[in-house]
């Protein structure tokens, strides 16, 4: 059998955003290859906390938000045949201080300022949501619209679907670089040889940036490592997700009854090991910490599991995705600054159109180019 | 990783007669769900995992691990150390939220 190394879109980076796109693109007739260097769901996209969150979103990416949540979320288990595990049950941030008490309006007049169903509520309020919180909260922001998914089964989800509409997944092939022919994006470079496609969608988290510099392109993008943990299943408690105005933790309980909650020490920054994604002896801790405050009925419940991953935290905190002008064939979406996952299913709409016809007409996106970066007046 | 090309099986999925038995104890995932989700197209030890949560229990795959990974490997023709072992996680010993929480000898003072 002679192997595949040709077909009308090569899609490199085997993570939520490649395979939903993969899915997409082989429903409309396309033929794909996706290359990943690791396995599927590597990076982000199986890390992840499961956030499913309008609110505390730019303007600029709150479209894709909200699109996913009204028209695809609710039936994307069926769509896919894997259950992701929706619950849409509001997202809920706590604040203990006065201090916090400003951080929520400042975010809850935000989002309402874009027409999304935000508002604050006291302390009361939030335990009559949620009867397991500590006494000391004194305020919440309530976004009702707002839920979580099981990120892994999402991921792996749109992975089965594509493979099934006839995408080939290739992993354990790292790609190094892009080549053009005559002008165009044509040839992707690997540690096991060349493929070629007559478009390429470059959607390999941070690792992105540095393959699109081999065709003279650049984006303020960083790394950021962050942490979650696991808990044993506990009996159901609440179907929220819960975020902290201090950013301690947020998370929520999963169907299986594990809690998923992430957070970071503060100073993973320096900590940290960018290359290999191993957690920080400070980091579970920190988020303990932040637990017992919020939460002290979970103080006996016992964490089984914890693990690392990055952000590729874009200088602006949004997303990159656009075709690239100067070197046609070339199709971005990197940058998604450790909220992607949520408008991953949205994403992928807005990068189909963007490579089958030009323009993203479903979505505005029109704000997240990769040519919106100026350097000081 | 070694390079492995996926793409859909043409042929149906097989059932067997010892697809019921138990092999994750933790999260009671059968053989036959292990053998479905490589069917589906899970290559790895981590992919089928995350799949199915086979090995996310409290032993953490410290029990099964084995049985999968031989499983994994019958089905996809491979020497199950060509399949590789689930990425190990701390803690060792599931930790109380509690007991994590006091380990504060970084913490700076208020
Ligand atoms: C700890 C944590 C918590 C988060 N919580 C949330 C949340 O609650 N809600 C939310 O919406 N988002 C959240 N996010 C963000 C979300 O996970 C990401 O934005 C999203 O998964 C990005 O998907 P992706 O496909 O772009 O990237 P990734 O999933 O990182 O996929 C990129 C893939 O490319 C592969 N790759 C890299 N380099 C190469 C190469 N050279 N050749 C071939 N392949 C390559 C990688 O192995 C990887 O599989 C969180 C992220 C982290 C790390």
């Amino acid at each position: 059998m002679i192997e595949k190394r040709t077909a009308d879109v090569i899609i490199i980076g085997g993570g939520i955003m490649g395979c939903s796109t993969a899915y997409r693109l082989a429903k409309l007739g396309l033929d794909v290859i996706v290359l990943e260097k690791k396995e599927i769901g590597n990076g982000g996209s199986c890390r992840n906390a499961g956030g499913v969150r309008q609110s505390a979103r730019d303007p600029k990416e709150l479209q894709l938000a909200m699109y996913a949540v009204a028209n695809i979320w609710p039936t994307l288990s069926e769509e896919l045949g894997v259950n992701v595990e929706y619950h849409q049950k509001g997202n809920i941030r706590l604040g203990l201080t006065e201090k916090d008490v400003k951080i929520l309006e400042n975010h809850t007049a935000k989002s309402t300022k874009v027409g999304l169903d935000v508002k604050m509520i006291s302390g009361d309020e939030a335990r009559e949501i949620c009867p397991y919180m500590s006494d000391e909260i004194i305020a919440a922001s309530w976004c009702p619209t707002d839920g979580h998914a099981n990120p892994l089964k999402t991921t792996l989800g749109f992975y089965k679907r594509a493979l099934d509409l006839g995408v080939t997944f290739i992993s354990g092939v790292e790609v190094l670089g892009i080549k053009k022919i005559k002008g165009e994006a044509r040839i992707v470079e690997t540690d096991d040889g060349d493929y070629e496609g007559g478009q390429i969608l470059l959607c390999a988290g941070y690792d992105s940036r540095r393959i699109a510099n081999t065709v003279g392109i650049d984006a303020p993008v960083e790394r950021q490592v962050n942490e979650v943990l696991v808990t044993e299943a506990m009996p159901h408690m609440f179907d929220i997700m819960l975020g902290v105005a201090g950013g301690e933790f947020y998370g929520h309980q999963s169907e299986h009854g594990s809690f998923v909650l992430g957070g970071n020490s503060g100073l993973q920054a320096f900590t940290s090991n960018t290359d290999h994604f191993m957690t920080n002896s400070l980091t579970a801790p920190c988020i303990s910490r932040g637990i017992m405050k919020y939460f002290p009925c979970l103080k006996n419940v016992k964490v089984v599991r914890t693990w690392a991953g990055y952000y590729d935290q874009c200088i602006d905190v949004l997303p990159i995705i656009d075709n690239i002008k100067e070197v046609p064939g070339l199709t971005v979406a990197f940058g998604f600054s450790g909220h992607g996952f949520g408008i991953s299913p949205a994403v992928s709409i807005a990068l189909s159109e963007l490579m089958t016809t030009g323009k993203s007409t479903t979505i505005d996106i029109s704000q997240l180019g990769y040519d919106r970066f100026k350097s000081k007046g | 990783m070694a390079k492995i090309i996926r793409t859909a099986h043409t042929e149906p999925f097989v059932e067997k007669p010892d697809d019921d038995m138990i092999i994750c104890r933790c999260e009671e995932i059968t053989k036959g769900e292990i053998r479905r989700a490589v069917y589906d197209g899970m290559s790895t030890m981590n992919e089928v995992k995350r799949y199915l949560r086979s090995g996310m229990g409290l032993c953490q795959g410290q029990t099964c691990q084995r049985l999968v990974q031989n499983i994994i490997a019958a089905e996809m023709k491979m020497k199950p150390t060509e399949v590789g072992m689930i990425q190990g996680r701390s803690p060792v010993r599931p930790v109380e939220i509690g007991i994590f929480s006091n380990n504060k000898t970084d913490v700076k003072e208020e």
